[in-house]
């Protein structure tokens, strides 16, 4: 459906009013912080990262960095930890964390130092000439092993890897397990995940000398909360830390809030090289380090009657956070906390909350915050009960549902649900949505013996954060001594200039929303002008702007929040126009209307002036201005919502001020002989109150269901047991582009307003990442009749749940000469075993195994190998895999030699495109016409090659075991006929590789 | 052949939107940051640096081709599009912006100078598309915002086989 920009009666809100923003954009003329200019002598930054999950920083040697053309400072940790303090979190714990490792490294990417130089391609050149020393250290991967006593601790001075652990009962959970009929259980685990904005990091810093401050430009989307937490770290005032934001940014989803611990190094970096540093992240960087959801374990139990009356939840979660916790983590589960009974009239829960440190990226905002999580363990909970009781899902759930005649409703964890109908939604949705036809295509299907299944969900959609939540974790003594945390203050500023013209200046950073369109609406409206006469600039500058903690663009903040603001900011602007209008009308402001850009006296039309010449009276002549008035016109308004109260007693919180609701069902095919998902219908049906802009409402639902279709299907951020980091790439990440996505039927229902919220809107941008990956789980379980459901349901993984796990392939062909070479990399490491024959004599073999002139020659890529004892090499070799290549300091230790018999080979290559550590054993065995030469191996992978080459790495360690081996053969035997081997050969290859 | 040393900027001239360019380069210079960086033509975005988003999409010589991915210097001589050139200065929307703009096919515009450049070298051709084919042309091009559905709708409204509601 097209949109508009003409509206016949004079009102812009609520009609598709077509976006302001697209003139700029479509243009290719958008203001992104790369886009931007910057002082001459700007220098770039490029950050060396860590190749280990964990490991002890030995030593850093920077020096032959320095001497490369156009480098002006290369800074690491401990130059920056002067300069700073540690970046705070929500609660007091002693770990230490400034954006950059000092001492430890405790995940892939994280980053160990920076360089500074005239352009960022001399800046990368130069992070090859960083020595670093590394230990590495055991790692956790897993937030429940890292919980358990033995598990490596990632932050020695915090004790233990789980840094906080509350117990909340709220309503008489127990009592409700003891009394109720029956109870069930799941264990859930939700994925890795993110949703990756097109546009990464990109920050521009500088020092001011002269006021001891710093500048920053970058695309941080608030809450501006952070703005503190960074000005503490810098130790300035917060008027001394300016932040500005471009125009433009491009995407967050939540990303682009834990911009600002590189915020904080890259200040640092521009005071030491006494020049503004600019920094782009690139996409590895922003994949292996930036930002994530935090994945989790949840074990839930339900208690409830045979009548399917649920009574109560008790729910234990493993929260995983990574290698630091980073303001305001650990915020999403806790703002889900209020919610922790969903849509449903449960009046007791027990919620436990650990949060856990691993050796992972850690963890930010992404779209849901806590939500995917919360919902995937109650929703899967509930169709268990049904299951359990024999019934149809949806008649469980609805039958516990809040009533419409129950709102506000105040749940037992402390939500006060504002408003709904959300029986209405689900019959709108059952109807529209087609579920009786759909019920017989299930029913067809298994006729026939297809694996087809039916998955709802609901969820409440909550939007605009209580600043206070998170002091939930406290206990209420903490709080006590802490002070109150409550409330979200919105602002907004509105100015008529003295031709009449209307400036709006809002605080809520957008990232592609379209809050400039939906601002100009409500203004031009309030003031009954053209919305081309509104000019919405939503840059913003802390040392120039109206701002407050809540500033920014997360949880669904703008249309209850931001909106309110600007509602209440044109009133004052009209109020006052209407004032000085009614001086020169001879009616009182009260009889005033604004409409098609006059003011004009209701009773009498005819009466009426202009809007520019009122507006330019508050300018041109102030003596006209009523006594006390001040002149000109630009009115700031400050709004927040009472609803929003701090944490109670009992640890009560309402965590949230407006909420929606979404109801969502699917069908979906699973093929057995593929373990594809299809999805044959997606319905979903939101209620969001007061509908601002459709055009722009239901690109919010398309695309929250876009990236939640994606965090169900494809994507999930994969890290091997030992902290090796596998996804660093889109070709990795996988994302449904155009061929793959989904259209879902968009129901249309209720929308019940808020009452909290200055125009009754609420927010929609979130709420399929609640339902969708449970939705869709919900049915896969249904179609393959499976509990465990993980995501993302790669066909690989379905596969196994219907089938059974694969048998293994048979052993490759052997190509040409080479060996025969079984390669796996399903575990920790990547293993692989094989061998091959060569025309010679053991003695032979061994004697050029030994000699480190042969092996150079015969190790592949291999540029120097020098023997310092008779069981030690070292060298460097070249080598490549997929689209990375590099050079490597290799290290290679003999151990058990037993000549010519057998040998232990272990040995570590470093270089900076990653690191491996690796062992492995040689046996020599002769036979009538040679030997036949067997190894197996172990090597771990870590750092950029196997970030971004993960899926070539079997093929592209065969390749090199080929290689070593044909050039064995060609220096062991120089004299022995090149042998193509025939089907004997490869016969003796296969029952040599896997002896 | 004209051999380039390692680290030296040398001229590298082309056609940029009609317009005779010149700029320096290194050898190892992409033609995305040479565009957006020595051009000043910053429409053209950058969003993955190894060819799988295709933001950075551009038309060379009237295919569309990846500029993360091709060298500055490769460029040399050739006809260089961008999305500058769909629209100049003041005047109106080309038509595949005017379907964008009018199916609110863009949310923070990131990726649409990709998008409309793909779908560019599409309407170039002069032919019509099915749905499932214009899908599968933008199918090298990732947009996170939208879901696609707009974007596949715009796209239908000028190269489409049938006219769409």
């Amino acid at each position: 459906m097209v949109g508009t920009t003409e509206v016949d009666d004079g009102r812009y809100v609520g009609k598709r009013v077509l976006r302001v923003e697209d003139q700029t954009l479509l243009r290719g003329r958008g203001k992104f912080v790369d886009d931007l200019p910057v002082a001459p002598g700007t220098l770039h930054a490029a950050f060396l990262r860590s190749p280990h999950a964990h490991a002890r920083i030995v030593s850093i040697d920077v020096s032959e960095a320095l001497k490369v053309k156009g480098v002006k400072a290369v800074v690491t940790g401990e130059d920056i930890r002067p300069y700073t303090r540690p970046l705070i979190v929500g609660f007091k714990n002693p770990m230490d964390y400034r954006g950059i490792a000092m001492g430890k490294v405790r995940y892939v990417g994280e980053p160990v130092a920076v360089v500074c130089a005239t352009d960022r391609y001399r800046a990368e050149d130069a992070l090859a000439r960083i020595k670093v020393e590394y230990e590495p250290l055991a790692a956790v991967v897993d937030p429940v092993k890292a919980c358990e006593d033995d598990a490596p601790v990632l932050h020695e001075e915090a004790g233990s890897n789980r840094v906080s652990r509350r117990v909340f009962t709220h309503g008489e959970p127990m009592a409700a397990f003891a009394l109720a009929d029956r109870s069930t259980e799941i264990t859930i685990r939700y994925p890795r995940n993110s949703i990756t904005p097109m546009e990464t990091y990109g920050i521009v810093a500088e020092y001011q000398p002269d006021t001891g401050g710093y500048d920053v430009l970058s695309n941080f989307q608030g809450p501006f909360s952070v703005h503190t937490v960074m000005a503490i770290a810098l130790k300035v005032p917060g008027a001394k830390l300016r932040h500005r934001s471009p125009p433009n940014s491009g995407g967050s989803f939540g990303a682009k809030l834990t911009i600002f611990p590189y915020i904080v190094v890259l200040a640092v970096c521009a005071r030491l090289a006494g020049r503004p540093v600019k920094w782009i992240e690139d996409r590895l960087e922003h994949l292996s380090s930036s930002s994530v959801a935090p994945n989790r374990v949840t074990r839930i139990r339900a208690a409830f009657d045979d009548d399917g009356t649920v009574h109560g939840l008790r729910m234990e979660h493993f929260d995983d956070h990574g290698a630091y916790l980073r303001a305001p983590m650990p915020a999403p589960i806790y703002r889900m906390h209020g919610l922790s009974t969903n849509c449903y009239r449960i009046p007791n829960v027990e919620v436990i909350n650990n949060i856990c440190m691993t050796n992972k990226c850690p963890t930010g905002a992404v779209r849901g915050f806590g939500g995917p999580q919360l919902y995937f363990a109650i929703e899967r909970v509930m169709a268990k009960v049904a299951d359990e009781l024999g019934r149809d899902p949806l008649d469980v759930m609805s039958q516990n549902l809040i009533r419409a005649n129950q709102f506000p409703y105040r749940a037992p964890a402390g939500a006060l649900i504002d408003s709904g109908d959300y029986q209405q939604v689900v019959a709108d949705t059952v109807e529209q949505g087609g579920l009786e036809d759909l019920k017989r295509r299930r029913d067809e299907a298994r006729a026939e013996g297809r694996l087809y299944g039916i998955g709802y969900a609901m969820a409440v959609e909550p939007s605009q954060s209580n600043m206070g939540y998170i002091s939930t974790l406290k206990t209420a003594e903490e709080r006590e001594k802490a002070g109150p945390k409550d409330g979200a203050v919105a602002s907004c500023t509105i100015s008529v200039d003295p031709l009449g013209s209307v400036s709006v200046i809002g605080d809520s950073t957008p990232q592609g929303q379209g809050h400039q369109t939906t601002l100009s609406q409500i203004v031009a409206d309030e003031l009954g002008i053209s919305i081309d006469k509104v000019q919405v600039n939503l840059e913003t500058d802390t040392q120039k702007d109206n701002w407050s903690l809540a500033a920014g663009n997360y949880s669904c903040r703008f249309s209850p929040a931001s909106v309110s603001a600007a509602k209440t900011a044109a009133e004052r602007v009209r109020q006052k126009m209407a004032i000085i209008a009614s001086r020169y009308m001879n009616v009182t402001a009260e009889e005033l209307d604004f409409k098609d850009d006059w003011i004009i006296a209701r009773n009498n039309p005819e009466n009426r002036l202009e809007f520019r010449r009122v507006g330019g009276l508050a300018h041109w002549s102030p003596s006209s201005l009523p006594d006390g008035m001040d002149a000109g016109i630009r009115e700031v308004a400050y709004w927040n919502a009472p609803e929003l109260t701090p944490t109670s007693a009992k640890d009560e919180i309402n965590t949230s001020l407006a909420y929606g609701f979404a109801f969502d069902f699917c069908g979906v095919e699973v093929d057995p002989d593929t373990g594809e998902v299809r999805i044959d219908r997606y319905v979903t049906a939101h209620d969001c109150g007061t509908i601002l802009n459709p055009g722009l409402a239901e690109g919010q639902i398309r695309g929250s269901f876009a990236s939640a279709l994606g965090a169900s299907m494809y994507e999930e951020f994969v890290y091997k047991d030992d902290g090796t980091f596998l996804s660093g790439t889109f070709a990795d990440y996988l994302i449904a582009t155009a061929p793959e996505a989904v259209d879902p039927i968009m129901v249309e229902t209720v929308a019940t307003p808020s009452p909290f919220t200055r125009l009754g809107a609420k927010g929609i941008a979130e709420g399929n990442q609640y339902t969708t990956p449970v939705c869709l789980a919900n049915a896969v379980a249904d179609a393959i009749g499976r509990e465990d459901i993980v995501l993302p349901l790669t066909p690989a993984k379905v596969f196994e749940w219907v089938n059974g796990e694969e048998e293994a392939p048979p052993p490759d062909v052997a190509e040409d000469e080479g060996p025969d070479d079984r390669i796996d990399y399903s575990g920790d490491a990547l293993r692989g075993s094989g061998s091959t024959f060569v025309p010679t004599t053991p003695e032979q073999v061994w004697d050029t195994l030994m000699n480190p002139d042969e092996m150079a020659a015969i190790i592949p890529g291999c540029k120097s190998l020098d023997q310092l004892a008779d069981d030690h090499f070292t060298g460097t070799v070249s080598m490549g895999v997929g689209p990375v290549k590099g050079t490597f300091d290799a290290d290679i230790r003999l151990a058990n030699l037993d000549k010519p018999n057998s040998a232990d080979i272990t040995g570590s290559l470093i270089g900076s495109l990653g690191s491996s550590r690796g062992r492995g054993q040689v046996t020599l065995e002769p036979s009538d016409d040679g030997v036949t030469v067997s190894y197996t191996y172990e090597i771990h992978l870590s750092g950029t090659v196997a970030s971004v080459g993960g899926r070539l790495l079997s093929g592209a360690a065969r390749s090199l075991v080929n290689q070593f081996f044909r050039a064995l053969v060609r220096r062991a035997a120089p004299d022995a006929k090149p042998q193509k081997d025939g089907l004997l050969g490869r016969m003796r290859g296969w029952l040599g590789g896997t002896s | 052949m004209k051999i380039l040393k390692d680290g030296v900027k040398a001229p590298v001239t082309f056609s940029l939107n009609g317009e005779d360019i010149e700029g320096y380069a290194e050898p190892r210079t992409l033609l995305s940051d040479f565009l957006r960086h020595e051009l000043g033509a910053s429409g053209t975005h950058v969003a993955c640096e190894h060819g799988v988003c295709g933001a950075c999409t551009v038309s060379v010589d009237g295919k569309a081709v990846r500029s993360c991915l091709m060298l500055a210097a490769q460029a040399e001589g050739k006809d260089v599009q961008t999305i500058e050139g769909l629209s100049k200065g003041d005047e109106d929307f080309g038509d595949l912006q005017e379907a964008f703009h009018q199916r609110f096919a863009l949310q923070c515009g990131f990726c649409t100078p990709g998008m409309l450049m793909t779908l560019a070298s599409l309407k170039g051709t002069g032919r019509s598309y099915s749905e499932a084919e214009i899908r599968d042309a933008l199918s090298g091009n990732i947009c996170r915002c939208t879901g696609y559905r707009e974007i596949v709708d715009a796209a239908l409204d000028v190269l489409g086989d049938q006219v769409k509601a």
